[in-house]
């Protein structure tokens, strides 16, 4: 299929900025700053059915419809600190199709009236950053960027900004803590970043997929975009296939497709041909799925997934087969979730450094069985209490895992 | 008049204004929602999750916006699957909060075991436990059992200093964020900060020296767990041993209303002491804030040098002997008699002392060198005056005061009144720490207080904002300035006030940042200073109460020594006790009743914390036995007697008495319930809030400006340094340098030079220099200070260099 996002695997050199003119770059950046209100452009988009990439999954014209037009600036934020394990999609994208990516920027800066934007990227993207700033200097150079472009009142400048190593920060209101220079700690929220965002005023936070989306939606049409995917989940995905799989990497393909598809045909199936045990759709934040054949056949769409019992946020999709255990799963998650906590609110702080000492006694030659049960209550314990969402999915795995996996936590019996 | 917004929490109806959180609608209701890292004061932050409660909001039909109701009518409540927190949400027309509901028990006893998991098994040695929200809380809404391993328990510091008053012990903190949010938003000294991230967060101070900021101490009070303990209280004793006196702080003019924490001890012989000093809630005064100097500086009244018996000529006497011998050397003396007390004394202290004046035709002198305080009391602030109340499109001006070292407590409030939107314009020869909070900062050359004061009634765009303000409150002092130029400073602001009708109602009027506590006092009971000291003492018969001149200025022994006859009634033997002919030893008033009037005019009561030492006798009552052998008529059996008579003689504390002084009212946030609501240790006020007096302005007579000088102080002259007088918070004062844990902060003699200045002279910051003017000699170390002009010379007052006014010296 042609691509619409890695378009870099079609048309090589499309991060020369010749080359994306060529192929019809910023002409509609151009046009709907020249003909277009910004209303209108936020129309189609929310029209298009985009929903966000970064995997809250939200209507993406509908948040930016939100923007208090009563306060100003306004500012855009392009969600670039991708750090969820097994996601690594919008690096790709950065590297290989960042022209569509700043032109996505760009047409969103223009329909909440914008006239700067962030692109704030995790801090080890430190090259990927360097390289951004030598596109946006040469959008600048071709006049798509700067004072009055195309001859308009319309003023748009990009910037980028690393961040130093946290995956909170990828929560759209601690990103915008550390991009303030303050700790990368989550709002009380509401209010929400359209309302009270960059140093308090209006701002769209979107992931980098979701504005990669943008320009082709534009040239295409909304109903051009709908045409694909499913009626709750319009468009395309890049979906980061990894695990226990023969061919990972970034695959995009329409929501629809199935885990079957996915794995199979554009995977290469399992390592030694082994059976898929279970299926994390969502990275290390995702309830683990349990699989057989009814599973392997569902459409991977937002609806879809759910009726699985999970969520396919970014749709990291991280493979485990039969040689894997689970308890060996989610001590890497409780450990990666421990050691990202921002720490500001208790259960998450706590609960992480618990469950920690408690899978670790588990998979020692300690563990009990009551330290199985112990495992599952603290992080229900946890649910519906913490200040963001990673105290929250810091426990979907555990207690997915323990209640669909119970073989493998097996302990004997202690004294 | 706000909106009002009704809602039911735990089925109890509550009428509030719009916009009040949850947490504190409950509060009013009477119902305590457990909250760790919510503060009243401070901005809500979530961060604890303790405070989560069911939320039931009216529903409403999305198609028609009509409510949606109940078979019975009533609308029907959409509560959310999720709590929410109570501290971040504000109330709704018809909501329903559910705090004790099966789900919210369960919620605040998982928080209560969250939060215990790593919290050390501390209690029985950690000072907080008694008045610790964390045992109270759990105790009310935590498991009984914890499922935590011991051995799992993380390890981390516990005895690490942030600074030298103030001790973190990591392991119990429970970052509720608490300590870092008050001083950045409170103090705006954002010297806390948290590091790291997750389990590893700890608190750590980012200042060097640490922790440095004058408010440190309130940290304490606020943090809900032994984590932050006072270097002066750590390991003292169990709350529950100790008994509460109310009490006034008499550091300075502010009066913050103070607890002294006291309790009979083995180590002290079985007498009772004070443990420790505690905010005590005067909205209207302190909030419930006091600055470290009140907190760490009350050792003094401890002292093994206090004085215990009379002496006569140096020995050991009876009070019978010493105050017979006083009362006939002051008979002969007559009109020739100098009674010369200080700010230091009560209320009733000076009352007694002016009747004994007046009655002998003597002078009744203050001992000071800051004017204006008739002035004050005629243009003073309004009642009801409450720096919380002013915010937007109100002004407050400080000349000549730097508010930081002088009296922290008014700095904390017109910092927060300016962040409320307050026009805040700072005047000053030199840069202080209350500038950068400043709308408009005035440097003047030294010299030209006068002018500046005047060019705020001008045309200038601060002489507009002004002029304009709806209120507007003129606090002045007494920095680079001696007598003549504060009291000049003081007739201009007054002036100024009475030009721009910012007088006579409340929040309105003029303040004087005085030296001492009950200065406003003395002045309000008759009290003028000399400026001439040595020519007032000489040939008199001389009865110093509370002062202690020749300690101050060494150059005024001769004066002293050509007194006639010398009676000094004190705490200590101080330098001025050794050339009398009669000491007579006074109670600190930690050790008795009376009152002292603040700089904005409020008459407060202090109760007694602790017995009276050896054979003291309080000031007022000494008085009255030297009175008797005259045969003056003084009330002395009773400091509630001795406030009676003074009521009924000075005008404008007519209507006062002790009952009076005693009222309280209701007052928010509220605090002293068995939650502690604020972490526990600011004490609730039962004992008076106190009264303003009435001003002369306020009851509508005219108000007469003496004459004003345009030069308020001196100018440095051409190739002269000229030194100013500045005051340093911790100094060497009788008050403040018998505490040694204060010892550091009050540090080494210094000079402040412009760097000019200081290359000039050939010396490097760090330097000892010698430094001459006026009969004084002494030693100092080099401080640089870009901001001030380069012929002057910082001296703080009370640090060794007798400086009373601007002055020409010689460095090196």
């Amino acid at each position: 299929m042609t691509h619409i996002l890695l378009r870099h695997r079609d048309i090589p050199d499309i991060n020369k900025i010749d080359v994306y003119k060529k192929n019809g770059g910023f002409q509609v950046f151009e046009d709907a700053v020249k003909k277009m209100k910004p209303e209108e452009v936020t129309a189609i988009v929310k029209d298009s059915g985009l929903r966000g990439r970064g995997g809250a999954g939200f209507p993406t014209g509908m948040k930016w419809g939100f923007m208090d037009n009563n306060n100003w600036p306004h500012y855009v934020v392009a969600n670039a600190d991708e750090s969820e394990p097994g996601t690594f999609k919008d690096r790709e994208l950065m590297e290989s199709n960042p022209f569509q990516f700043l032109e996505g920027v760009a047409i969103s800066s223009y329909a909440v009236g914008a006239n700067a934007a962030y692109v704030y990227l995790r801090g080890e993207f430190w090259e990927v950053a360097a390289f951004l700033d030598e596109k946006i200097e040469e959008m600048e150079k071709a006049g798509y960027l700067g004072e009055k472009l195309f001859g308009s009142d319309y003023s748009l400048k990009i910037y980028t900004h690393l961040g130093a190593g946290a995956y909170i920060c990828g929560e759209e209101t601690a990103l915008l803590e550390s991009l303030e220079g303050k700790r990368g700690q989550p709002r009380v929220r509401p209010p929400f970043p359209p309302s009270f965002g960059l140093y308090g005023k209006p701002t769209v936070v979107n992931n980098v997929e979701t504005l990669t989306n943008v320009p082709l939606i534009l040239e295409k049409g909304a109903d051009w975009y709908k045409s694909m995917g499913t009626a709750d989940s319009a468009g395309v995905k890049v979906f980061s296939l990894s695990g226990r799989v023969r061919k990972p990497g970034n695959y995009e393909l329409p929501f629809g497709a199935t885990f079957r598809e996915l794995i199979y045909e554009h995977g290469g199936g399992i390592l030694d041909g082994r059976p898929v045990k279970a299926i994390m759709a969502a990275g290390a934040s995702s309830s683990l799925i349990d699989v057989d054949d009814k599973a392997l056949d569902t459409p991977m769409d937002y609806a879809s997934v759910r009726d699985l019992g999970a969520d396919l946020g970014s749709a990291s999709v991280i493979v485990i087969d039969d040689t894997i255990s689970i308890d060996w799963v989610i001590n890497k998650t409780i450990h990666f979730f421990k050691h990202e906590s921002c720490g500001k609110c208790t259960p998450c702080r706590e609960g992480n450094y618990w469950m920690q000492s408690v899978i670790e006694r588990i998979r020692s030659d300690e563990g009990t069985p009551e330290d199985v049960e112990l495992l599952q209550n603290v992080a229900k314990q946890m649910q519906n209490k913490c200040l963001c969402a990673l105290g929250e999915f810091a426990t979907m795995a555990v207690v997915t895992g323990i209640e669909r996996f119970p073989q493998d936590f097996k302990l004997p019996v202690r004294k | 008049m706000t909106k009002q917004v009704t809602l039911t929490i735990d089925g109890v109806q509550v009428t509030v204004p719009d916009g009040t959180l949850i947490v504190d609608a409950a509060k009013k209701a009477g119902i305590d929602i457990p909250v760790f890292c919510y503060h009243p004061k401070m901005e809500p932050a979530g961060m604890c999750r303790m405070c989560l409660v069911e939320v039931g909001r009216p529903m409403v039909d999305r198609a028609t916006g009509e409510p949606v109701l109940d078979e019975d009518g009533s609308p029907k409540l959409q509560f959310w699957p999720k709590l929410e927190t109570a501290c971040t949400n504000t109330v709704s027309e018809g909501m329903a909060v559910l705090t004790q509901s099966e789900k919210a028990k369960k919620e605040q006893k998982d928080i209560i075991e969250f939060l215990l998991t790593s919290h050390p098994l501390d209690c029985p040695i950690c000072d907080k436990g008694g008045e610790c929200p964390l045992q109270n809380l759990t105790m009310e809404h935590g498991p009984g059992k914890s499922r935590f391993l011991f051995d799992d328990k993380l390890k981390m510091d516990k005895h690490v200093p942030l600074g030298d008053l103030i001790f973190l012990d990591r392991e119990r903190c429970i970052l509720c964020g608490r300590c870092v949010r008050f001083q950045d938003e409170v103090a705006g000294e954002a010297v806390l900060a948290i590091n790291e991230r997750g389990r590893g967060s700890e608190i750590i101070t980012v200042s060097d020296p640490g922790f440095d900021s004058v408010f440190s101490g309130n940290t304490t009070d606020i943090c809900p767990v032994g984590a932050l303990t006072t270097a002066d209280f750590r390991f003292g004793a169990r709350p529950w041993e100790l008994k509460a006196a109310a009490s006034i702080c008499g550091q300075c003019p502010v009066g913050c209303n103070v607890t002294f924490n006291t309790r009979r001890e083995a180590k002290a012989e079985g007498k009772v002491v004070i443990k420790r000093v505690m905010p005590r809630q005067n909205e209207q005064v302190n909030e419930t804030w006091i600055c470290d100097k009140g907190r760490f500086a009350y050792h003094y009244a401890e002292s093994k040098e206090r004085l215990g018996k009379p002496l006569v000529t140096g020995k050991e006497s009876s009070w019978d002997a010493a105050t017979k011998l006083v009362a006939e050397k002051l008979k002969d003396a007559g009109s020739n008699a100098v009674v010369l007390a200080s700010g230091r004394l009560a209320n009733e202290d000076l009352f007694n002392l002016k009747s004994l004046a007046d009655g002998l035709g003597g002078a009744a002198v203050l001992y000071t060198d800051m004017g204006g305080g008739d002035l004050v009391a005629s243009v003073g602030v309004g009642q009801g005056t409450n720096f919380s109340d002013m915010g937007q499109g109100d002004a407050i001006l400080v000349v000549a005061s730097d508010l930081y070292e002088e009296a922290p407590i008014w700095w904390l409030r017109v910092k927060q009144a300016a962040d409320r939107g307050a026009t805040l314009i700072v005047a000053n020869a030199r840069e202080t720490k209350l500038d950068k909070f400043a709308n408009f900062v005035v440097r003047y050359a030294n010299g030209d207080e006068v002018m500046a004061v005047q060019d705020m009634g001008g045309k200038s765009k601060i002489a507009e904002a002004f002029a304009k303000a709806q209120n507007a409150i003129v606090l002045f002092g007494s920095d680079g300035l001696g007598m003549e130029g504060s009291s000049n400073v003081a007739a201009a602001c007054a002036d100024l006030l009475v030009k721009t009708g910012h007088m006579g109602k409340r929040n309105n009027g003029l303040i004087g940042v005085w030296p001492k506590a009950n200065d406003q006092g003395a002045w309000e009971l008759g009290f003028r200073p000399e400026a001439d000291l040595a020519a007032t003492l000489k040939g008199k018969v001389v009865y110093i109460v509370g002062a202690d001149p020749v300690g101050d200025t060494p150059a005024l022994e001769g004066a002293l020594k050509g007194a006639d006859f010398v009676v000094v009634q004190d705490l200590f033997q101080t330098a001025t006790a050794e050339l009398a002919d009669v000491v007579l030893p006074a109670q600190a008033y930690t050790e008795r009743d009376g009152t002292f009037t603040s700089g904005e005019r409020r008459v407060q009561r202090f109760y007694p914390a602790v017995p009276p030492l050896g054979e003291t006798k309080a000031d007022y009552a000494i008085t009255t036995e030297i009175a008797s052998e005259l045969d003056m008529d003084l009330e002395g059996s009773s400091p509630v007697l001795v406030f009676e008579k003074l009521a009924a003689n000075v005008k404008d504390f007519e209507g006062l008495s002790y009952v009076k002084l005693a009222e309280v009212t209701e007052q928010w946030p509220i605090v002293g319930r068995g939650d502690l609501y604020y972490g526990g240790t600011t004490y609730e006020n039962t004992q008076g809030l106190g009264v303003q007096l009435v001003s002369a302005a306020e009851r509508g007579e005219t108000v007469s400006i003496p004459e004003f000088g345009k030069e308020a102080g001196l100018r440095p002259k051409e190739d002269e340094l000229m030194a100013v007088p500045v005051t340093k918070l911790y100094d060497r004062g009788a008050t403040v340098a018998p505490t040694e844990l204060l010892s550091e902060r009050i540090g080494e003699t210094t000079i402040a030079l412009h760097p000019d200045a200081a290359k000039k002279l050939g010396v490097e910051p760090g330097a000892k220099v010698k430094v001459s003017f006026d009969g004084v000699k002494g030693e100092a170390v080099v401080k640089i200070d870009e901001t001030i002009s380069a012929g002057v010379a910082l001296i703080p007052r009370n640090m060794g260099l007798a400086i009373r006014e601007p002055v020409a010296i010689k460095v090196n």
